[in-house]
């Protein structure tokens, strides 16, 4: 991509540090946010990795063994659903890598607004503390939490729930949610206006796209989202009737509006680890990305077609045949930019000089594992497919193959590549490399197996099953051991980085790092490009 | 950041355009609950009868049963049923069926009825003259009400490919207990536990 001048030097005059308690609660250097924001992550993601450990725990064998209340099954799934999203894969890819790389990728000093930066952080926090209330307190009649699904469809979520559950849960995204739209004005203004002189659009960083088209749909589908919760949280509280039909509402209202916000969140989830995949994949095959402007607008396009495609969600609700074929024919079309990014990677590597590193490794399996994910999405999007699978193990597969197995590979390829970017510390590369191998192995032996639970019948979101589904479900629970066993070997690696103290090189993995962060030292001082660095070379 | 007061404006106008997009996108939200309803009495869609003045089509040669449900939504303690499970009515052809609703309780209470049509394609094609719905209706211990539905099959159903071949259209009607705007945690009288 670019190569900087001049970027490191004029950075030495003395950054006195803040206090402990200054820097981590006051924060508004958008190192120390981006570095909040991963350790957040990782703790909701542990959270939310005990709560489907309890799932697979029941799900290993026919009958109830672990949950005596169904109901407390139903919880641990909403909980893990709304906390994987909202509280992870979000927080960790947006909040942690945009805000820390975004700046420094754009040759930017910090981000636009970092007091904001401070806000949306802790909004976040805020908003996961009340997620975690709304587990502890009455939902359905006598039982805790909410357990209508993080679609959170009515009538289920409204005369289905009265207790006090689903509004803590309400509120907990109503924060979530301003957050992220704080967090996405945040980004576009820093994209768009504090880019380094001669950094164009087009010779930007790929991953400064990604985050640029994510927040763009941040801003277009969060405020519906937020629209539909709080008419939810009136027709619960306050009487009115947007979807009940006693009052002449519609529940199936809910649908559309939920999913215009829901379909959309799910290429937020992705895009950003897009932009993290190629950076990698160009960085070890000692080649500029292919098709550089290719790949910038196969992005933007998938943000555009991601607005009309919502009710492929909602093919069981009785759309006519027409507007069928048509959600059909533009679910489809997301295949060709999707496609043109799949291969353009493949042909990043072709002829390149690559080196398997872990984060390599991390990056190829995400290339492997989100391709079969979204074949498997292909097969749903046909509406007479998606009647016969609605709701069943295949779905769960599909989008835990492109989320799962998909985002969190490249939240951990990401940290493999940036840790010595981040800590100024070597991690030594067989911890990543096992990582991968127990994290690929256990997902596939996790999720594969959920493929033909679902080709014969069985459904989602309940916390028992026929016999018959026994086989695989053993299988399956077994695998999410191996998965969470490999959280282990990642957190021993930090520590024993910590412990080890290697000092990082400024640009430990050689001439093919071009972006900008690799030209600063490691870690990055505390304040960077005082004096901006001047883009003079294109790579591509 | 910058010290640049060309760029802090240039920021600021960035933001302030991105904050204008989310009001957008929150009104568009709101707004999309009357141009929903609005669009499903328009189309039909979701199973909505369409509501007519008058019956000017031509009455066809081809017959199909409309069927008769209702329903009461628990909390209400009335019967309500109507006169007959099943016409066989012509396309075209205007007709009226009668509902019968009463007061089975000791207390005056206050429900509101809503309807639909299934299958939700033939919504459109359902196409009604006078019905009861959306307005309270307040019945003393033992009242009974009749209230007419008038209605016709629009013919143009013949032309549809997705409902052409129908035998029969369900008509549903719900008498819910007024809310009288009170929340639903009030209105949910039902306290047993739904798990084992």
């Amino acid at each position: 991509m670019a190569h900087a001048a001049d970027a490191a030097h004029a950075d030495h005059h003395d950054h006195h540090l803040p206090s402990f308690w200054r820097r981590w609660f006051y924060s508004t250097n958008h190192k120390d946010i981006g570095t909040l924001y991963m350790i957040f992550g990782f703790t909701a993601g542990i959270v939310g990795g005990l709560l489907s450990i309890g799932m697979r725990l029941e799900l290993q064998e026919p009958g109830l063994q672990f949950f005596s209340n169904p109901q407390a099954f139903n919880v641990f799934v909403t909980g893990h659903g709304l906390i994987m999203v909202f509280f992870m894969v979000m927080p960790t890819l947006i909040g942690g890598f945009g805000n820390w790389f975004i700046p420094l990728m754009i040759g930017a000093p910090d981000m636009a607004f970092p007091r904001m930066n401070n806000i949306s952080f802790w909004l976040t926090v805020s908003a996961f503390a009340l997620m975690l209330c709304s587990l502890f307190v009455e939902g359905a009649p006598g039982s805790l939490g909410f357990g209508g699904g993080w679609t959170v469809y009515p009538p289920l979520s409204t005369v289905g729930h009265p207790g006090p559950a689903l509004d803590f849960g309400i509120f907990a995204l109503h924060l979530a949610g301003a957050a992220s739209i704080l967090g996405a004005i945040n980004f576009i203004t820093t994209i768009l206006n504090m880019r380094a002189p001669g950094m164009t659009l087009h010779k930007m960083p790929l991953f400064a796209w990604a985050m640029l088209v994510t927040a763009f749909l941040l801003l277009l589908s969060l405020p519906v989202l937020a629209g539909a919760i709080t008419m939810l949280l009136t027709d619960r509280n306050f009487g009115t009737t947007f979807f009940d039909p006693s009052g002449g509402g519609d529940p199936v209202l809910y649908q559309h509006l939920f999913w215009f916000f829901g379909h959309p969140e799910v290429y937020i989830m992705i895009l950003p680890a897009f932009g993290i995949v190629s950076h990698i994949i160009s960085t070890f095959s000692k080649k500029p990305i292919f098709g550089y402007l290719g790949m910038a607008y196969a992005m933007v396009a998938i943000g555009v077609v991601g607005f009309v495609v919502w009710a492929h969600h909602m093919y069981t609700v009785g759309l006519s045949l027409q507007t069928q074929a048509y959600f059909v024919f533009a679910t489809m079309v997301i295949a060709v930019p999707t496609g043109v990014k799949i291969f353009s990677w493949i042909a990043t590597m072709w002829g390149g000089s690559i080196r398997f590193t872990a984060a390599m490794q991390w990056a190829v399996g995400f290339v492997f594992l989100f391709t079969v994910g979204g074949v498997t999405g292909v097969v749903l999007a046909n509406a007479p497919v998606d009647r016969y699978m609605h709701d069943t193990y295949y779905v769960v597969a599909h989008f835990h193959y492109v989320l799962s197995l998909g985002a969190v590979f490249v939240i951990f390829a990401g940290m493999y590549y940036w840790f010595p970017k981040i800590t100024g510390y070597v991690m030594p590369e067989w911890i990543g490399k096992l990582h991968f191998w127990v994290a690929f192995i256990g997902s596939n032996v996790l999720f594969f197996p959920m493929h033909f639970l679902g080709l014969s019948g069985m459904p989602r979101r309940y916390a028992d099953y026929p016999d018959a589904f026994a086989g695989w479900n053993m299988v399956s629970s077994i695998g999410a051991y191996i998965f969470f066993a490999g959280l282990f070997i990642f957190m021993f690696g930090v520590v024993y980085a910590f412990i080890r103290k290697e000092k990082a090189a400024d640009n430990p993995w050689g001439e093919g790092a071009t972006t900008l962060e690799w030209t600063l030292s490691s870690p990055p001082p505390y304040h960077q490009f005082e004096t901006l660095p001047r883009v003079i070379d294109t790579g591509h | 950041m910058a010290e640049n007061p060309h760029i802090q404006r240039k920021m600021n106008r960035t933001a302030f355009a991105c904050v204008g997009l989310v009001a957008g996108m929150v009104g568009l939200a709101y707004a999309s609950v009357p141009l929903y309803d609005l669009f499903c009495k328009v189309t039909g869609f979701g199973g909505t009868p369409v509501a007519v003045d008058n019956n000017g089509s031509q009455v066809l040669d081809r017959t199909i049963s409309v069927r008769f449900d209702s329903n009461v939504a628990p909390g209400l303690n009335w019967r309500f049923s109507p006169e007959t499970p099943e016409v066989k009515v012509k396309l075209g052809e205007t007709t009226t069926v009668l509902y019968k609703v009463t007061n089975k309780g000791d207390r005056p209470s206050t429900g509101i009825a809503t309807y639909n049509v299934q299958p939700d394609l033939a919504g459109t094609y359902f196409s009604k003259l006078e019905c009861f719905c959306f307005t309270e209706q307040t019945l003393q211990p033992g009242e009974t009400l009749e209230s007419a539905v008038v209605f016709y099959v629009d013919p143009r159903l013949v032309q549809d490919r997705d409902v052409k071949d129908l035998s029969s259209i369900t008509l549903s009607y719900t008498y819910f207990p007024s809310k009288g705007g009170k929340p639903v945690a009030e209105v949910t009288s039902s306290t047993t536990p739904i798990a084992q």
